[in-house]
């Protein structure tokens, strides 16, 4: 497979009292094109940092992001970001909410809502098309957010954190609907959680961030089926698995409280 | 890890363990509870429709059989405090004759030029005082200090600036009414959380984009409720600015009958002022709510 994204000794520092306090450093990774990829750690490790330099929001101290060969500058619709608070438009119903992107360029109306229509079908929204956000339950508003983020038809998709408010049942509901969409579409998943059992359940590769500072401390290829049931979760191989990756996150947790 | 193994340990004696917050402090004094409130008492809690009407009939009656008792009983003398029905008369008379019109016109013109023209400043300085740093820097500090400047005290000058014509009476209203404009949008403005923009830029949107579909929608509600509480400032100071010099206009009609000591007429324009007044609020209150569907 080819690396979409990749990331060559980035790091980032922020002052902090006339220092430079690093958060994140010599970060290396390489993204595969069609992968899902969830980086775990614990606070504190700069798992929202290094997605928001993805994202272009921010830009590294050192190093440099690379999006198909080409350095990411700024943010762009080729980078779609979710975040944990949906920051969806509430004054833009559902429909217009997804269109938002997609009316910042010059492709016709007709086109337009074939599009919106098809993601609005695909996240299970196109009953609440006419709907505003203050009405929707959290799960329906993260929905409006990756369907927002997916019209745009991004080279990755960045999650940061995008179930994190959700209640238990709600966010197993997300983790089946995330893993279709994604099959679906044909994006690639770059996602950040403090979830390992959500992690280990999503992602075909996991990444456990160190803290103090921010650092790549393992990088696990899961040997998980492709198809995914909530069952699996309580398979040994699962379980395994997830205390494999809990230990990591715990060990590489010095800092704790 | 380690921590976890001190705590279950695994031979039959158990350890001296030390003693638990209970058994280290003696017990709290408890307070009798509170009890349930009454409906009227509670805090922020709805109230049944029909108290709730009777309360808001109630603070109009209440003042007013209270003004008609004083008036009927002659305890205070009518030309301290004429009867209803003489300010009614009064107010009747002067609709008639059309002077009521023509100086309510006169009023509401100025407020019109005056407060508009100060809205009209304020929202585009507000809003760049609330989206750029830079813009915030350069005119935070002088509009802060400015609004503290009563604009009352600014009267003399404008006369001597402006004449005696309309303009300084327009002047008095933009000079009250711009600064507090101009902080409160930069308000309502900052309200837009940052996260709002930093998405709309990875949706592809740029600087002008993000303020023109994002930070204005978002914080057009905002807007106008600052607009409608300042307007309430505009109309005081029409008033002031009209008891200085001028040939029309309400304010200048109070003066005119605090000199034949019709006291009558000047309650009956005071009645005027204030209904105007609500209207207008009113007004901007719906406008707000009908912008603002989507507020949670």
């Amino acid at each position: 497979m080819t690396g979409l994204l990749e990331l060559v000794g980035v790091g980032r520092e922020f002052p902090r009292r006339g220092r430079a306090v690093p958060a994140l450093t010599d970060i290396d990774l390489r993204i595969a094109r069609t992968s899902f990829v969830c980086v775990v750690g614990a606070s504190g490790s700069g798992k929202s940092t290094l997605l928001s330099l993805v994202a272009g929001l921010d830009r590294p101290s050192s190093g440099e992001i690379l999006l198909d060969g080409n350095p990411v500058l700024g943010p762009g619709p080729d980078r779609g970001l979710v975040l944990q608070s949906g920051a969806v438009y509430p004054w833009r119903t559902v429909e217009r909410n997804v269109a938002f992107g997609l009316e910042l360029l010059r492709i016709d109306r007709a086109e337009r809502a074939r599009r919106v229509a098809w993601y609005l079908e695909e996240t299970g929204l196109t009953a609440l098309r006419s709907a505003l956000p203050k009405q929707l339950s959290g799960g329906q508003r993260q929905r409006v957010a990756i369907a927002r983020a997916l019209a745009c038809e991004p080279d990755v998709l960045l999650l940061d954190e995008p179930f994190g408010a959700l209640d238990v049942q709600t966010k197993e509901d997300m983790q089946l609907f995330i893993r279709r969409v994604w099959r679906d579409t044909g994006t690639t998943v770059l996602m950040v959680t403090h979830d390992v059992e959500e992690a280990v359940f999503l992602g075909q590769r996991v990444v456990v961030l160190a803290s103090d500072p921010g650092r790549i401390a393992a990088d696990i290829t899961l040997e998980l089926p492709e198809e995914r049931e909530l069952a699996i979760k309580r398979t040994p191989e699962f379980l395994e698995l997830r205390a494999r990756v809990e230990d990591l996150v715990r060990t590489f947790h010095q800092h704790a409280g | 890890m380690a921590g976890l193994a001190k705590a279950r340990p695994a031979g039959g004696v158990a350890p001296e363990r030390p003693p638990t917050a209970r058994q280290l402090f003696g017990a709290l004094p408890r307070r009798r509870p509170s009890g349930p409130p009454g409906t009227l008492l509670a805090l922020r809690t709805p109230l049944p429709g029909r108290i709730r009407t009777l309360l808001v009939l109630a603070s109009v009656a209440v003042p007013l059989l209270v003004w008609l008792v004083l008036g009927a009983s002659g305890a205070v003398e009518p030309r301290f405090l004429p009867a209803p029905g003489a300010v009614w008369t009064a107010g009747v008379e002067m609709a008639r004759s059309g002077e009521l019109v023509t100086d309510a016109w006169a009023t509401v013109r100025r407020i019109l030029y005056g407060y508009g023209l100060g809205v009209a400043v304020a929202v585009p300085l507000g809003v760049a005082m609330g989206s750029f740093t830079a813009a915030r820097s350069a005119l935070e500090p002088v509009s802060g200090l400015l609004r503290y400047l009563p604009a009352a005290a600014f009267t003399p000058l404008l006369l001597i600036w402006l004449g005696i014509g309309e303009s300084p009476k327009i002047a008095l209203i933009f000079i009250g009414t711009v600064f507090f404009n101009m902080l409160m949008v930069a308000d309502a403005v900052r309200q837009v959380p940052l996260e709002l923009v930093n998405v709309s830029y990875t949706l592809g949107a740029r600087r002008g984009e993000v303020l023109g579909k994002v930070i204005l929608p978002y914080a057009l509600p905002g807007i106008v409720d600052a607009v409608r509480v300042n307007f309430a400032a505009a109309w005081g100071l029409v008033v002031v600015a009209e008891l200085v010099n001028s040939q029309e206009g309400l304010g200048k009609r109070i003066l005119l009958a605090q000199r034949f000591t019709q006291t009558d007429k000047i309650f009956a324009i005071l009645v005027v002022i204030g209904l105007i007044g609500v209207t207008a609020d009113v007004a901007l209150r719906i406008t707000r709510d009908r912008i603002g569907r989507w507020v949670p």
